[in-house]
């Protein structure tokens, strides 16, 4: 089958959704932005193919009816156990380089020592993964540095310590390789992977099992479908270097207006509070950018800004709008200023201001600069999207409830739980125009 | 007068002051305004207009200084990019949330490219008001600069008159003569007492006080100065061990008042400045006899306050005036508070410090916004220097 | 009609494409420095003044050398000097908040003053101090003053405030001129002023001015001949620097009226630093000046994409001569005054808003560009709202992109071609679905 990709590179994270020829969404893939584009490109994309794969076996499930309502429980299933065998691979290939390391003066008189270390390092990865996936268990992030990074350096202090090692060389060995595996897209043909997931998946649930002379044609038959990479549109605001030629590349604006457009087709006028930048973007009826601004110069007011201050209170950027939906005396913080604001920040402190009201007071003061660049974009039209990653934060939506209210009066406020995919969806629909050459496909 | 007409206390004046100040919708000027028809205020800002002028018409002149660090800018930032300074982007917010909507008038007084910006985006964005960028002559020979500058009054009066309907008569004029001439008059004695004791008229007070004359009528401000020193003098107060010194910084931005406080409780009584350098723009008294806009222009000319907006001709004079004013209040340095990205008050600042090299005045220097926020480092950097100053003079 | 230069840097030479006329121009400014930095040898005195405002007619009735300190920072942002200049100022006590132009000249001064050509630029015998659309001059001049100790002619020119011309205004420029710019002028130089050498000077810019207005107009063609901005700087050099009123710019501006009408005859576009740009997808106007610490790459970002700038404001920094003004003759010094008063910086801000409105409609523009620049508030402050205006009133969108004249710091390519490229994007995703609909 066709499908349409749209990547968007971010400054952190890079997305890939993958869209039907009904500009539906069947896949989408997140992952860390490397230094190396090419590969966080790869791996997005390798992520929205697997979702994607998922999606088609709900379509084929869901059609078959056999699972009856038991097909959600199994896709989640399938999908923990492909994220395992993806997992295992990738530890694999992480042992294998690692071990590879092992070399030179410096291991000269540990070199038996590091290799058995290293064994039993990876052991116990091994051991404990299985337990990573299980239903319910919670991972602070799917990517495969994080999960196997923090563990990593469990494990090696032990053993270094049990065997009598210098940690510093595992820990040596690990950082060295950690961005060599990052860098390489993962290997194999992902069909082998899902068979044996099915087969993980079989094995643990026996009700799955006994469906399985049901499950495994649909299964078979799914898997056969060519999914075949159509037209890809690429976006961001890595875009300066996006590897692919200049007809597969469209503006994040563009990309960004189209895709909230997609979610919310009433969609006017857009907000986008990123980490680099903010956007105010006004499109119209069909999705078409009638107008944007960016934020000038001065960074103050983007998500980076919340960054700094979680540094400097100490705490975990999700906890600030929490914390901030507590006050109801919200400070006037003056600057916005990143430069200023940790100072700012301790003298308030300083003179007994509460941490809370403080919070308050600052993210007020990052939606009113987002307001000043909507105002200099047009102003806000009826609906109104929220999107990145400011828009996950409670106290920020809150505050630009209330100005939206109070300079625009009652305006649809729309905020998508995925709204992190915005800009590739926007990207796919682009590269489906493009290939049925429909019109503001913008070939340019 | 030695005593305080109705007998209040400094407390009581300067919060009456505080408010008027603490009022970010002019309530004061709108109640003058409502308390007889036909009445109109023009506002103007800084650094100086002839006020006179707007008093002859029988309106009343209202300064407009910005925001303030208790305004929250909403609409203004959406105008100005974040390299430019604070004062435009408040002011813009008072116009647009309708906290100056019964202004008639407003002037944009010649200091910079921003304010000059101003008044053209004014223009825009406010049709009904009447908008004039208020032009001053840079040549200072009465026959070139002086006569542009008559013509230029002038203009002003005719479209003032215009504005009440019936023309504004040359003894409409001497009578505002007369009356800022008092008013000046007070300010200076305010200034030579202050200078002499700064622990009875703190800064802070003194500011709030001047800055109350522009948002009341003259004659009212005049009557609240001549209360506030008196109360003053009545009163004795804690004086400290504070050196003194001169604040100097253009002004056209204010800085917030919590500066202004943080000096002194660093350790350093403010003896002159240019803070609102409109009250006391003319040195000395305008002559009443004799045609009013050409005694105006002539003051203008020869005996008017040096700012960075206002070109000085002779090399040798450039920065003396805050030499003399050190002199003349006894100070032992001077503080540059300069806002952010003033071009003028920044660029002149080099030129003023070699002055103040040369005769060797000790000064320092920082920035700020009319919002700063932490006062943490002004208090530092004014504290040492106080402290410094009383070791240099310890020595 | 083009000539292949090759660059004299010391890195792997890459060829840039000229017009002949920008050969020419090249030697007529070298031939310029090596007048000025030969100045104390020869004994010519020397005047120094700003661009907008320029009196140049008038300089040359007393012999004296121009020298432009704004021409010598954007020579030494061109050059790659200009950010150790203004680090150096900012070293000798300049905050980082003003003007770089003043900190690249007031840097350059205290690294020894070197002009382009590498020998010394004289100590100017007079400041002219043309105080016309920007206060910052002000403050420049009297940096300078403190420096050379040199006399100093306060010529100030009223802004517009009403976007008229009053009376007043140019009986005090007038009188200026006559009762103190003229007898300083006279007696600094030991000439005597002859208003006849002034109105034959007049008469040389008026010639010159004639051609120049053909050259930018020709921008309403399509494809245009030439790029009204980045080209445009280079077409502007000679008549806002100091070559008005010679027979040079005469000749200078015939030949490239000549160059450019070659070009419109052959249907091309500009000549851009990479040669002929092939295509014209997007015209634009650009408010603001330019950057010229990254002038090529910045550049570059435009006819990557085939955008071309049909007009400009800074094109009218130093005079606007698009809505009829020339120089007269008959009245030399009215004249003068009229030239200072009319400049884009001392317009208000209405008039610079139907400026751009009238560019934006009679060349035909897909939108209005600010390139707002950090160092000058003289254009930048109020952009925003000029942006709004000229959108309403054209229904074109319009684009903002922030940069500074010659601080190097203040450049963010990625920053900028983001939003030009987000920019012509929209441009052509509006089209196209203009042309579904």
């Amino acid at each position: 089958m066709k499908t349409f990709v749209g990547i968007d590179l971010g400054s952190t994270t890079t997305k890939a959704v993958l869209l039907d020829e009904d500009s539906q969404i069947i896949g989408r893939g997140i992952t860390n932005s490397r230094s190396n584009y090419g590969t966080a490109v790869r791996v997005a994309s390798q992520e929205a193919v697997i979702d994607a794969r998922s999606t088609l076996f709900r379509r084929a499930l869901t059609e078959d009816g056999g699972l009856g309502t038991n097909v959600e429980n199994f896709l989640s299933s399938l999908d923990r156990a492909v994220r395992l065998e993806q997992f295992l691979e990738q530890l694999d290939d992480l042992e294998e380089t690692c071990s590879g390391q092992v070399k030179g003066e410096r291991f000269a008189k540990v070199e038996a020592g590091v290799r058995e270390a290293l064994v039993e390092v990876f052991r116990r990865l091994r051991e404990e993964a299985p337990a990573l996936y299980a239903p319910g268990s919670k991972r602070k992030s799917d990517f495969f540095r994080d999960i196997a990074g923090s563990r990593y350096h469990t494990f090696a202090e032990d053993i270094a310590r049990d065997a009598g090692l210098p940690y510093d060389l595992l820990l040596n060995v690990y950082d060295k390789s950690i961005i060599e595996v990052e860098n390489r897209p993962p290997a194999g043909d992902p069909r082998d992977k899902f068979r044996r997931a099915l087969a993980r998946v079989m094995e643990e649930d026996a009700s799955f099992k006994s469906n399985a002379s049901d499950l495994l044609p649909i299964f078979e038959r799914t898997l056969a479908i060519e999914l075949d990479e159509t037209y890809l549109v690429g976006t961001g605001y890595g875009r300066v270097t996006l590897p692919f030629s200049k007809e597969h590349i469209r503006s994040e604006i563009l990309c960004h207006g189209l895709g909230a457009h997609m979610m919310y087709p009433k969609t006017r006028t857009v907000l986008d509070i990123g980490g680099q930048d903010t956007k105010g973007i006004q499109v119209d009826p069909s999705g078409i950018v009638e107008n944007f601004q960016m934020n000038d110069r001065c960074a103050a007011g983007c998500g980076r800004y919340l960054g700094y201050i979680a540094d400097e209170m100490n705490m975990g950027l999700h906890e600030l709008g929490p914390l901030a939906m507590k006050s109801d005396r919200p400070a006037r913080i003056n600057s916005t200023c990143t430069v200023f604001a940790g100072a700012e920040l301790r003298d308030r402190l300083s003179l007994g201001e509460k941490r809370e009201d403080i919070l308050a007071g600052l993210h007020r003061a990052i939606i009113l600069r987002a307001i000043s660049i909507i105002s200099r974009s047009g102003g806000v039209t009826d609906e109104f999207t929220f999107t990145g990653g400011v828009a996950k934060n409670e106290a920020a939506v809150r505050e630009l409830r209330k100005l939206i209210k109070e300079n625009y009066g009652d305006v649809t406020i729309n905020i998508n739980p995925d709204s992190i995919y915005t800009g590739a969806l926007g990207g796919a629909e682009f590269a489906r125009r493009a290939h049925f050459s429909e019109p503001d496909g913008s070939n340019a | 007068m030695a005593t305080s007409l109705n007998g209040s206390k400094t407390t009581d004046i300067v919060g009456r002051a505080q408010a008027l100040f603490d009022d970010l919708s002019f309530e004061a000027a709108r109640q003058w305004k409502a308390a007889q028809p036909g009445r109109k205020v023009v506002g103007y800002m800084p650094i100086y207009v002839p006020r006179e002028l707007i008093h002859a018409a029988g309106f009343l002149p209202l300064g407009v200084l910005g925001g303030g660090d208790q305004l929250e800018v909403i609409h203004g930032d959406a105008y100005y990019q974040s390299y430019i300074c604070r004062i435009p982007r408040s002011t813009i917010e008072l116009g647009v949330s309708g906290r100056l909507d019964f202004v008639d008038g407003m002037l944009f007084p010649s200091i910079c490219d921003v304010i000059r910006n101003l008044s053209g985006m004014w223009k825009m964005m406010f049709p009904n008001v009447y908008v004039r960028y208020f032009d001053v002559p840079q040549n200072y020979r009465d026959e070139i600069g002086g006569n542009y500058y008559v013509n230029e009054l002038a203009e002003l009066l005719h479209d003032l008159g215009e504005l009440r309907g019936k023309p504004v008569t040359d003894d409409d004029l001497r009578h505002s003569i007369a009356v800022y001439n008092e008013n000046r008059r007070l300010v200076r004695d305010l200034y030579t007492y202050r200078a002499q004791y700064p622990w009875q008229a703190p800064a802070p007070e003194v500011y709030l006080i001047l800055r109350a004359g522009l948002v009341l009528p003259v004659e009212e401000h005049s009557q609240m100065i001549r209360d506030y020193l008196a109360a003053a003098r009545d009163e004795e107060r804690a004086r400290r061990d504070n050196c003194r010194v001169v604040l100097t910084g253009v002004f056209c931005e204010q800085p917030p008042l919590n500066l202004i406080k943080s000096l002194e409780l660093a350790g350093c009584y403010v003896v002159d400045d240019d803070l609102l350098l409109v009250t006391r723009w003319l040195t000395g008294d305008v002559p009443i006899e004799g045609p009013p806009l050409q005694n105006l222009a002539h003051a203008f000319l020869h005996h008017s306050e040096s700012t960075a907006a206002k070109y000085e001709p002779d090399l040798k004079e450039k920065g003396q005036h805050l030499v003399r004013a050190v002199r003349r209040s006894g100070a032992e340095g001077v503080i540059f508070a300069c806002p952010s990205f003033c071009d003028p008050a920044l660029l002149d600042r080099p030129m003023l410090q070699h002055v103040l090299k040369d005769a060797d005045i000790p000064f320092i220097a920082f920035k700020y916004a009319e919002n700063s926020g932490q006062m943490q480092p002004i208090r530092e950097q004014a504290g040492t220097f106080a402290d410094s100053i009383k070791l240099w003079s310890g020595t | 009609m083009t000539t292949k230069i090759v660059t004299s840097k010391s890195a792997p030479a890459k060829e840039v494409e000229k017009d002949a006329s920008m050969v020419k121009q090249k030697e007529m400014m070298a031939a310029h420095y090596d007048r000025l930095t030969s100045a104390p040898e020869t004994g010519e005195k020397v005047c120094a003044t700003f661009v907008p405002g320029n009196l140049n007619e008038l300089i040359m009735c007393f012999g004296l050398v121009n020298n432009l300190p704004e021409v010598n920072a954007i020579q030494n942002g061109l050059r790659r000097q200009s950010g150790s200049y203004v680090l150096e100022a900012e070293k000798i006590g300049h905050s980082e908040d003003v003007c770089t132009y003043v900190k690249s000249d007031v840097g350059m001064m205290a690294k020894g003053n070197i002009a382009p050509n590498g020998k010394k630029f004289p100590n100017p015998d007079v400041l002219l101090l043309s105080y016309t659309g920007c206060f910052t001059f002000m403050k420049w001049f009297e940096l300078l003053r403190e420096q050379y100790k040199c006399e100093t002619i306060m010529l100030h020119t009223p802004y517009m405030g009403d976007g008229k011309i009053t009376k007043n205004m140019i009986e005090y420029m007038v009188k200026q001129l006559k009762d103190d710019v003229i007898p300083t002028l006279e007696r600094i130089s030991g000439v005597k002023f002859d208003i006849d050498r002034l109105r034959e000077n007049l008469r040389k810019s008026t010639r010159a001015e004639d051609d120049l207005v053909r050259v930018l107009q020709s921008a309403k063609n399509k494809p245009s001949p030439i790029d009204g901005y980045f080209g445009g700087i280079y077409y502007i050099g000679p008549i806002f620097g100091a070559f008005r009123g010679t027979d040079d710019a005469i000749d200078y501006y015939r030949f490239l009226r000549a160059e450019v009408e070659e070009r419109l005859a052959a249907g091309k576009g500009p000549v851009t630093p990479d040669g002929d740009m092939p295509k014209e997808r997007y015209r634009l106007v650009v408010e603001g000046p330019p950057n010229y610490t990254h002038f090529r790459q910045f550049w570059k970002m435009f006819y990557d994409e085939g955008a071309v700038v049909v007009a400009s404001s800074y094109s009218k920094v130093g005079g606007v001569y698009d809505f009829g003004f020339r120089h007269d003759p008959d009245k030399p010094l009215e004249t003068l005054a009229e030239y200072c008063l009319g400049v884009y910086t001392n317009r208000n801000l209405p008039q610079r808003i139907d400026m751009l409105t009238n560019y934006v409609n009679e060349y035909e523009a897909d939108g209005l560009l600010i390139n707002s620049i950090k160092s000058c508030n003289s254009f930048s402050a109020g952009q925003l709202l000029i942006m709004r205006e000229v959108e309403k009133r054209t229904g074109k969108p319009a684009a903002f992109v922030e940069s500074d004249l010659v601080d190097p710091r203040y450049f963010s390519a990625a920053n900028i071609k983001n939003r030009l490229e987000s920019y012509f994007q929209m441009i052509e995703q509006k089209r196209a679905s203009a042309r579904a609909a």
